[in-house]
């Protein structure tokens, strides 16, 4: 195995694309070294991005922030303006692990890995994020919700990374949550994720983004839900419609964490739980 | 192989790994640094904590090229010479551990949480530390040992 650290993503583009056997990208490594210890992945070529200049930043962009591929939960919390336009992103993102790898996770590793059970992913999905692709085609922006293709598959071609998350202005008037569901209270995966991102008018929802985890081998963004809360206040009908719809969208397999059922019904559940306080966040 | 140059405690260090040696393994098994402990290897106990640029991360899951220019804190640097810590002294005072494989992490982690939080509550006590894993002492002694220290820190400061 090789390591390399190149210093712009244009060398770590050719370098992926001259690899003849299995390359792999190395964000914070709290997915990738567990890989390699199992054994599970064994690379021939590691191109760690962390030395890239910019990687660590995050700017202010068309009212909204992007957020540099190697940002780490520390860092990201660490920005108080990005919490306070998007606390149900941050939020999600800090579920991840313990102190020790949010000192290193990304949101880019989490989304790239993607896990049915990825926190971040949800929530940058209700959130509308996208992820700037580079490879050797040049750049391209790509909907979060179109990164993650099946359990631990991506729709990104060999050779390409992803050099940044964008998430989109919040506006007036808006607000998100993400909430999980684990037996535990921290180190845990997700049985049930489930965020929501809203805008008002007044005191009814103006838009709104639903999307689910682990319920499905992808990430979800179900439509129907949000539909089921657009132009209401969030009334009784309106948050069963909503859990309805969201139970309905999941397609969860049984594990040890939790059956089919328990998955199902939870997802409605959290779906009405994450659509208040996201409301209420938007009521500011 | 791969040369890198670094800093550990404050001291310029040079070593050579295979890229596929974690930070850990380069702190035991070529640096002698053996406070740091591998209950796991994949992250999830937090034995192995050490700081890069004053960020707690797991060792385990460093490779030791990335160390490459970073300031490398571990346990063996928390001491001045023959002078206990307060963190470390506290743990002694409260018996805050028994086999004591997971106490460098522990302190380790405990150290940075203080840096940042001087003043914390036991809750964030202990959502910090939920990622280092003690099959001891049940951890009541731990988080005790640890407000204690951030009492006496604070009134030392
Ligand atoms: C103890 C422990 C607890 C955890 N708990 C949780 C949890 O509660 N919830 C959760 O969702 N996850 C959890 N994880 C998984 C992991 O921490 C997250 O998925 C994390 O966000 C991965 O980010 P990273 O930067 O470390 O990724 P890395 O390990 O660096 O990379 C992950 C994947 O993304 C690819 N990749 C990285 N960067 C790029 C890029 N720029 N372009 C293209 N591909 C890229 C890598 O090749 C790899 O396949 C846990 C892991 C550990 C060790
Ligand atoms: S050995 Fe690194 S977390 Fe357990
Ligand atoms: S003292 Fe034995 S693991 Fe903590």
């Amino acid at each position: 195995m090789q390591y390399q650290a190149p210093d712009s993503f244009d060398a770590a583009v050719t370098l992926l694309n001259a690899e003849q056997g299995m390359a792999r990208v190395l964000a914070g490594g709290t997915d990738v070294l567990v890989q390699l210890r199992a054994g599970t992945v064994e690379p021939d070529l590691i191109v760690d991005i962390k030395r890239i200049p910019g990687v660590h930043d995050i700017t202010a962009e068309d009212g909204g922030w992007r957020i540099g591929a190697a940002v780490s939960g520390v860092e990201l919390n660490a920005h108080a303006d990005l919490c306070a336009d998007w606390p149900g992103v941050a939020e999600a993102h800090d579920l991840i692990g313990s102190t020790q790898v949010q000192g290193r996770a990304t949101l880019t590793g989490n989304l790239c890995t993607a896990s049915p059970a990825a926190d971040s992913v949800p929530a940058m999905v209700a959130a509308g994020a996208t992820a700037r692709v580079q490879g050797s085609n040049g750049t391209r922006d790509v909907a979060v919700e179109a990164v993650g293709t099946g359990p631990f598959k991506v729709s990104l071609a060999q050779g390409e990374v992803i050099t940044s998350i964008f998430l989109p202005a919040r506006g007036a008037n808006g607000g998100d949550a993400y909430l999980r569901f684990i037996p535990r209270t921290e180190m845990d995966i997700a049985v049930v994720g489930a965020a929501v991102s809203l805008t008002l008018d007044g005191d009814k929802v103006a838009s709104a983004r639903v999307s689910l985890g682990a319920v499905a081998p992808t990430v979800l963004l179900v439509e129907g839900a949000a539909n089921a809360i657009i132009g209401t206040s969030l009334d009784d009908a309106a948050m069963d419609k909503l859990a309805a719809t969201a139970s309905a969208a999941c397609n969860p397999i049984s594990d040890k964490r939790g059956t089919v059922e328990f998955r199902t019904k939870i997802a409605g559940v959290l779906a009405k739980r994450a659509a208040k306080i996201a409301y209420d966040r938007a009521k500011g | 192989m791969i040369h890198v140059t670094t800093t550990i405690n404050g001291d310029e260090t040079e070593f050579v790994c295979d890229p596929r040696e974690t930070l850990l393994d380069v702190l035991r098994d070529r640096l002698s640094l053996t406070g740091a402990k591998e209950g796991c290897g994949t992250g999830d106990c937090g034995a192995c904590s050490v700081t890069v640029d004053g960020t707690v991360v797991c060792s385990c899951l460093v490779l030791g090229a990335e160390a490459e220019g970073k300031e490398i804190g571990t346990v063996e640097g928390i001491a001045t010479g023959e002078d206990l810590h307060p963190i470390q002294q506290k743990f002694l005072d409260h018996a805050a551990l028994q086999c004591g494989i997971c106490t460098p992490g522990i302190l380790v982690a405990t150290k940075a949480l203080l840096e940042k939080h001087p003043d914390p509550t036991e809750t964030q006590v202990r959502y910090w530390l939920a990622g280092n894993l003690c099959r001891c002492t049940g951890y009541d002694k731990i988080i005790r040992a640890v407000m204690d220290a951030a009492k006496d820190m604070r009134s030392a400061a």
